[in-house]
């Protein structure tokens, strides 16, 4: 089921047009994702989603309806310009936000505690923010935005800043998240990260969309017919291409490129002919490889 | 509870905690009480060292007439004013040198004071003093006419013009310009030292907002609306505990001094005080001053004080939700503290010009300047506060009153829209043009 619409959303800023007529759906109880090099209008889309700027024309649907600046209430955003207040105490910081947000005192205390315990950090309730390094900040910054319970999540570059054991951390999260009944959207730049949490993806480059779809289609699509093939024997050219051979631990490793008009069997029953398949894999390009060449070539 | 007094809480509990606030708090009342008293202190301190006056009277006629006091001692020498010149010119020895070239009753101005120093205005009256009454009674004692001093004195005169206003009912009160005047001026000032302190304050913090990036998280929840006013309240709420504090502990502070001074204080020194201050006003009867202190109570009780207290109020909140959103459109169009200044100048310009139409107001409160002055929203608050204690009809105070809420009111308005665009651009430099796109858009 789709949750959020996005339809042919145009926005222009003085000089130059930031959104050129984007289009997405993001199905219910799924992780999407938002991506592009800088500049080319992702945090402007997150800003006409969260309705803090309104589009020129399109429109933005929250099942099926118009979105309203009530229906933001029920969003977690968490923004990529991201502040605290210095002066203020963490735990007091967090309680007020969450309060903001709608949210009574007992509830929000009762909630932070939780998270607070989850992420281990109880001990920080009483410092300072000026006291903790970004990527703590960031911390306390993704429990804000959870905390009231959303059904949706919006992220701008959630991982930006954080150490690779946070980030690990945090994508736990948003899976577990998305388990328990969330739809998550997140902007990055961090590719592996989409590889990992996305079933789909946007990504957006001069203001316009220019590649959309699941992911594991989309690099289906970008396949360019190799294949990474383990043999005990060496292979000899058949019908195909062979890019790099190595001998490894008595295993012969063999990069290959299939002609256009083999299937997969076919190039299987031709390989299997020569010696026995210890393993077979389908070189797929990493989102990085399809990022890099989506936007160069646009 | 509501967003918006969610946001007041922060804005004035964060500000009310913070160390400085405290301390300008309790420090201020504590600096201006003892600042009053040091002055009122020196006053009474006098310099009990004797001082030497030389004296050349080429006249030989003022012998008896200058005498010593506690402070002067008078000494005559024959000698030229040169002679006495280089004879000093070592170490001083006298304070001063009283040259006397002829009779002062045929030329007033014989008299010259010489000092390597200013002389002294104590001094300098004090001779002149002697000197007047002496030459005066010489004239009068020169006309020939019996008793003649007696009729003169008896003529002498002290007229005090009273000043009694009609209130509306016909009622009289009596009135005194000096302390309408001067309650006039303080009220403004204060108001103007509100709108200065608190407005920039208001544009500090919103710099601070946008600079730290947290505008963003905010603006999820909140409206920028909501944001806005929460911070102009809370600081105002903040503005007013100061200045009730500021009032409390002044008052505090000195009914407990005067209450521990009059204890300690016996009657002795009381009439030690006495007679310094009929020294330094040697004319004036001690009946005279009572009667200037009993002046200045009615005085005070002839000024509708509630009325002053209650328009106050209205023009110190007024002027201060005028300007805070003018300073709060700035802070959110700027990208650093520093930038502020450019755009500060506009807005800080009519309130320094109010506070000098209301000093000029003073002099001729019902005049066109006072009246335009204090009709206009940007220096009404300051203006009326002066020619308030003059008695304004009541119909200009309610128009000034009507045109500064609507005009705050647009201000706030016009404020939301640029305050909206303006706390979530980055990077760019704003321009005017740009902040007048901002409010059409």
């Amino acid at each position: 089921m789709t949750l959020l619409e996005v339809e042919n959303v145009v926005k222009q800023f003085a000089g130059h047009r930031a959104l050129d007529g984007v289009s997405l759906t993001v199905p219910e109880n799924t992780v999407y994702g938002l991506l592009g090099p800088n500049g080319a209008g992702k945090t402007t889309l997150i800003r006409i989603i969260n309705c803090i700027t309104a589009p020129d024309s399109g429109e933005v649907r929250l099942n099926g309806k118009k979105m309203t600046a009530e229906d933001v209430r029920h969003i977690g955003y968490l923004p990529e310009e991201r502040g605290l207040y210095k002066k203020m105490k963490i735990g007091e910081q967090a309680l007020y936000l969450a309060r903001l947000r709608g949210m009574s005192k007992a509830d929000a205390l009762k909630s932070l505690k939780y998270w607070f315990e989850k992420f281990e950090i109880q001990t920080w309730w009483d410092k300072k923010v000026e006291e903790l390094s970004k990527g703590m900040a960031q911390k306390v910054q993704f429990i804000t935005t959870i905390l009231h319970d959303p059904k949706l999540l919006i992220f701008d570059e959630p991982f930006s800043g954080f150490d690779p054991v946070n980030a690990d951390l945090l994508k736990r999260e948003i899976l577990e998240l998305r388990d328990k009944g969330a739809t998550i959207i997140f902007s990055t730049h961090n590719m592996a990260t989409v590889e990992d949490l996305c079933e789909n993806i946007s990504l957006v480059d001069n203001a316009k969309i220019v590649l959309q779809g699941n992911v594991s289609e989309i690099r289906a699509s970008h396949a360019t017919n190799t294949y990474l093939i383990k043999t005990k024997k060496m292979l000899e050219v058949n019908g195909f291409e062979l890019l790099d051979s190595q001998f490894k631990n008595g295993i012969y490793e063999s990069k290959l490129k299939k002609s256009i008009e083999d299937s997969n069997n076919s190039l299987i029953e031709k390989l299997i002919k020569q010696t026995e398949i210890i393993s077979f894999d389908e070189i797929l390009p990493s989102m990085n490889d399809i990022f890099i060449k989506t936007v160069s070539r646009a | 509870m509501s967003k918006i007094s969610l946001i007041i809480q922060r804005e004035y509990s964060t500000r009310v905690m913070k160390k400085s606030f405290i301390l300008l708090t309790f420090l201020t009342p504590i600096l201006m009480v003892g600042m009053i008293s040091l002055i009122v202190y020196l006053g009474t301190i006098k310099d009990d060292k004797i001082k030497n006056i030389v004296v050349v009277d080429k006249s030989g006629l003022y012998k008896d007439v200058l005498k010593n006091n506690e402070s002067y001692n008078f000494q005559f020498k024959d000698a030229t004013v040169e002679e006495i010149k280089s004879q000093n010119s070592e170490k001083s020895e006298f304070a001063a040198l009283l040259y006397i070239s002829k009779d002062l009753s045929v030329d007033s101005t014989a008299a010259v004071m010489y000092s390597d120093k200013q002389v002294n205005l104590e001094l300098k009256s004090y001779v002149s003093g002697l000197l007047n009454t002496y030459i005066e009674e010489q004239k009068l004692a020169s006309y020939n006419i019996p008793n003649l001093k007696e009729m003169v004195e008896k003529s002498n005169t002290n007229i005090d013009v009273k000043t009694i206003k009609w209130g509306e009912d016909g009622k009289e009160k009596e009135g005194s310009a000096e302390l309408a005047l001067m309650i006039g001026m303080l009220t403004a000032f204060i108001i103007y030292m509100f709108i200065v302190i608190y407005g920039a304050q208001v544009m500090s913090g919103v710099v601070q907002e946008k600079t730290n990036r947290i505008v963003e998280v905010m603006i999820s929840s909140v409206k920028p609306f909501e944001l806005m006013m929460g911070k102009i309240i809370g600081i105002a709420l903040v503005g007013l505990t100061q200045f009730l504090m500021w009032v409390l502990l002044t008052a505090g502070i000195l009914f407990g001094l005067s209450t521990a001074f009059a204890k300690d204080m016996d009657m002795e020194k009381i009439q030690k005080v006495q007679e310094m201050s009929q020294m330094g006003m040697q004319n004036m009867p001690t009946d005279a001053m009572n009667g200037k202190v009993q002046e200045f109570m009615t005085a005070v009780n002839g000024l509708d004080l509630v009325q002053i207290v209650v328009l106050f109020i209205i023009y110190f909140l007024g002027g201060y939700l005028l300007y805070a959103s003018l300073f709060a459109a700035i802070g959110s169009a700027v990208d650093n503290e520093t930038d502020t200044q450019q755009f500060s100048m506009p807005i800080m310009l009519p309130i320094i010009f109010a506070i000098y139409a209301g000093i000029f107001s003073a002099e001729n409160p019902d005049g066109p300047l006072a009246f335009w002055c204090s009709m206009i929203p940007f220096t009404s608050p300051i203006v009326m506060m002066v020619r308030l204690p003059f008695d304004v009809p009541f119909w200009q105070i309610a128009l000034s009153i009507s045109i500064l809420v609507l005009s705050f009111i647009g201000t706030t308005w016009m404020a939301g829209k640029i305050y909206r665009t303006g706390i979530l651009m980055y990077g760019k430099k704003t321009t005017w043009k740009e902040m007048w796109k901002w409010l059409r858009y």
